[in-house]
């Protein structure tokens, strides 16, 4: 496969999906657009029923978009059968044949390509060994742990070699640990085989950790794509702050703004220097998001001053809930060193110091 | 006093005799509607015939070899009775081809009523049940009014001018074969239906997302995860057909003999009761042997996996 990074594997152009008819009309996708390059590692996140698995099914060829384009490579694949798409999925809940062994189930995909049998034979002992279950190529699939049969979805999505991988929550089965490992596998697969991978998960933390980019989505809608990175800093709507780790909203009155940042005055008077979401222009009243961690608490000054209501011991850190004095609820998140927290106990007054470059204007 | 062990091994004896006296009811059943009318037959067919009908309680093996050989009634000689054997094969035919047609009708009806909407499903069921509802004979007539000279097909043909004169089905082997298809569609159905209810169809679309085509997804994936019901389906088919009377003799009129028929002319016209006690274990021996073909042959199947 030629090496070119920036080139799109899959492009989503104005694509609605409308379930039912008459009253009982659902749009799971409105008019969605979305570019993923190749041999990215591309994650729809959002919560269950946001349209992300109806993207990722009509991606895969299960239904069909009421409206838009669906580009592989530059071809439109919207309305072709799953079978002639070289697109492969690995399903929820695995789907694996279970009149099939591990083997078999690996072959299939190539043999219904009509590969040669040596052919066949070599793929599938490759596979096999890409996901560390040579030795169990002839067990049935209902002789094999959930991890394992984890490992033979993998292997048989993988083994035609397709263009693009379809991940649709594979690890929301697993427990914790194994889940941890097969996020590590997952990215080690992803990079050894080079093929775009399109994760859909609820999960924000796999979603940071897995992740080249990310879609947050809510409501058939892609509310904002970027990095890992560009998505926990600069969430660009509340949706995505509120869904994506843990925030703290400020009511802030605009005092000037250029070139992507602003300065906003807090309800206590403090100015404060925030970043704007990309092309946005802010009207003169606008919410401001700080992220607990970004904030420190001191005896006087600060951003924000308020009293402490609860401190919550994490073993790693701390959270200070604070009440401020200009209403609402405000979370410090500070690291835990051996000398302990400085003495800080509910009922005291504090202020909330708020970091250079923490705080990120929202659209709405 | 007694130990513990004399306890326990009273109560022991106790708990074994009580068990045996509440399956009695299951065994008496068994014994007297099952195994009992069987051995009658099986004793009876070892007799010689009466006069009018009944049986002469003197050893003798004629009917037996009265299944395959038959003796001329002026000079004596013996023969391969070729009626008997035209019967048997015409039977097993016919079954078959019942079995396959139900197969290929029923096949997709099942799975079209499987992929319906859950609360939709019943509905259909229920369609497919109302001949139940009916007398079998009722029934076979009915088919027999669409079949006949002045029936619907024919009439409908005449009606379009694509025939002058009416096209004999009745009383053929076709006519035979339409009403037993007709009758016994709902046995291959519902458990068809049974095992396509229970298939997970992810596995489907698992199966088109690998590169296979409707045809492969069917022959691959649906056909090896019904098998049960393709197996149940069709011994539940072709065993009542084999034995099948009423619509062989309905639909075949006079001529059209299946061995249910065979049997029944023994028992009456024939006045040969332990031929027709005979013909009974032959057609209870061929259908063993089919079961024991049958199920060994898709255990076998199933034991190996596909292809």
């Amino acid at each position: 496969m030629p090496d070119k990074p920036d080139r799109n594997a899959i492009e989503v152009r104005g694509v609605s999906k409308i379930f039912g008819t008459g009253d009982s009309q659902v749009a799971a996708l409105d008019d969605v657009s979305v570019s993923i390059r190749e041999n990215e590692f591309f994650t729809l996140l959002g919560p269950s029923g946001c349209g992300k698995t109806t993207l990722l099914r009509l991606i895969a060829g299960f239904d069909f978009p009421t409206d838009g384009q669906i580009l592989l490579h530059g071809d439109d694949i919207a309305l072709l059968p799953p079978y002639k798409r070289p697109v492969n999925t690995v399903f929820q809940s695995y789907a694996l044949f279970p009149h099939m062994t591990v083997g078999q189930n690996i072959a299939f995909g190539l043999e219904m390509l009509g590969k040669p049998k040596a052919e066949i034979a070599a793929r599938v002992a490759a596979m096999l060994k890409l996901v560390k279950m040579e030795a169990l190529r002839d067990r049935r699939t209902s002789q094999i742990s959930g991890g394992q049969q984890q490992r033979v979805a993998l292997a048989r999505a993988l083994a035609p070699q397709p263009k693009v991988l379809l991940l649709d929550e594979p690890l929301s089965a697993l427990d914790y640990k194994l889940r941890k490992e097969m996020q590590i596998e997952l990215k080690r697969l992803q990079h050894e085989t080079g093929i775009t991978f399109i994760f859909v998960t609820h999960d924000q933390e796999e979603a940071l950790t897995m992740s080249d980019r990310i879609a947050v989505m809510s409501s058939g809608k892609i509310l904002q794509v970027g990095s890992p990175r560009d998505i926990y800093d600069r969430p660009a709507e509340r949706f995505v702050a509120d869904f994506i780790g843990e925030s703290n909203f400020l009511e802030a009155a605009v005092v000037a703004s250029a070139n992507g940042r602003a300065t906003v005055r807090l309800a206590s008077g403090t100015e404060l220097a925030a970043a704007l979401p990309e092309g946005f222009q802010p009207k003169d009243r606008v919410t401001v998001v700080v992220r607990p961690e970004q904030a420190r608490l001191v005896r006087e000054g600060g951003a924000a001053s308020g009293v402490l209501e609860n401190v919550v011991y994490f073993g790693t850190d701390t959270h200070f809930h604070v009440h401020l004095d200009a209403g609402g609820p405000f979370i410090v998140r500070q690291q835990n060193t051996r000398s302990g927290d400085a003495g800080y106990a509910p009922g005291d007054r504090v202020g909330v110091a708020i970091g250079e470059d923490a705080a990120q204007v929202l659209k709405d | 006093m007694a130990t513990a062990g004399e306890i326990a091994e009273k109560a022991g004896r106790e708990d074994v005799r009580r068990r045996w006296l509440l399956s009695t009811p299951a065994l008496a059943i068994i014994f007297f509607a099952g195994i009992g009318p069987l051995f009658i037959v099986l004793v009876y067919s070892f007799l010689a015939p009466g006069s009018y009908g009944d049986v002469k309680w003197q050893f003798s093996t004629d009917a037996w070899v009265g299944v395959v050989l038959q003796r001329d009634i002026f000079d004596g000689t013996i023969s391969i009775a070729d009626a008997h054997l035209q019967i048997f094969l015409r039977s097993v035919t016919l079954s078959l081809a019942t079995t396959v047609l139900t197969l290929i009708f029923g096949f997709p009806t099942a799975y079209f009523i499987a992929t319906r909407p859950e609360n939709r499903r019943d509905i259909w069921l229920f369609l497919i049940t109302i001949p139940f509802w009916t007398n079998l004979l009722i029934r076979t007539f009915a088919m027999m009014e669409v079949l006949r000279n002045e029936g619907l097909v024919n009439g409908l043909l005449r009606f379009l001018h694509i025939i002058d004169q009416p096209i004999q089905f009745m009383y053929t082997d076709f006519a035979v074969l339409v009403g037993m298809v007709y009758v016994f569609l709902p046995l291959m159905v519902l458990p068809l239906f049974a095992s396509m209810e229970k298939l997970d169809f992810r596995l489907v679309e698992a199966g088109y997302d690998l590169y296979a085509t409707r045809f492969q997804v069917l022959r691959r994936v649906i056909i090896p995860l019904v098998k049960p019901g393709i197996i149940a389906g069709s011994i539940l088919v072709f065993i009542p057909s084999l034995g099948a009377y009423v619509t062989p003799r309905v639909m075949g009129g006079g001529t059209n003999l299946m061995i249910g028929n065979l049997i029944e002319l023994q028992f009456g016209q024939g006045r040969n009761w332990p031929l027709g006690a005979a013909l009974s274990m032959t057609l209870m021996a061929i259908v063993m042997i089919a079961l024991l073909f049958y199920v060994r042959n898709a255990g076998r199947n199933q034991g190996s996996g596909h292809g």
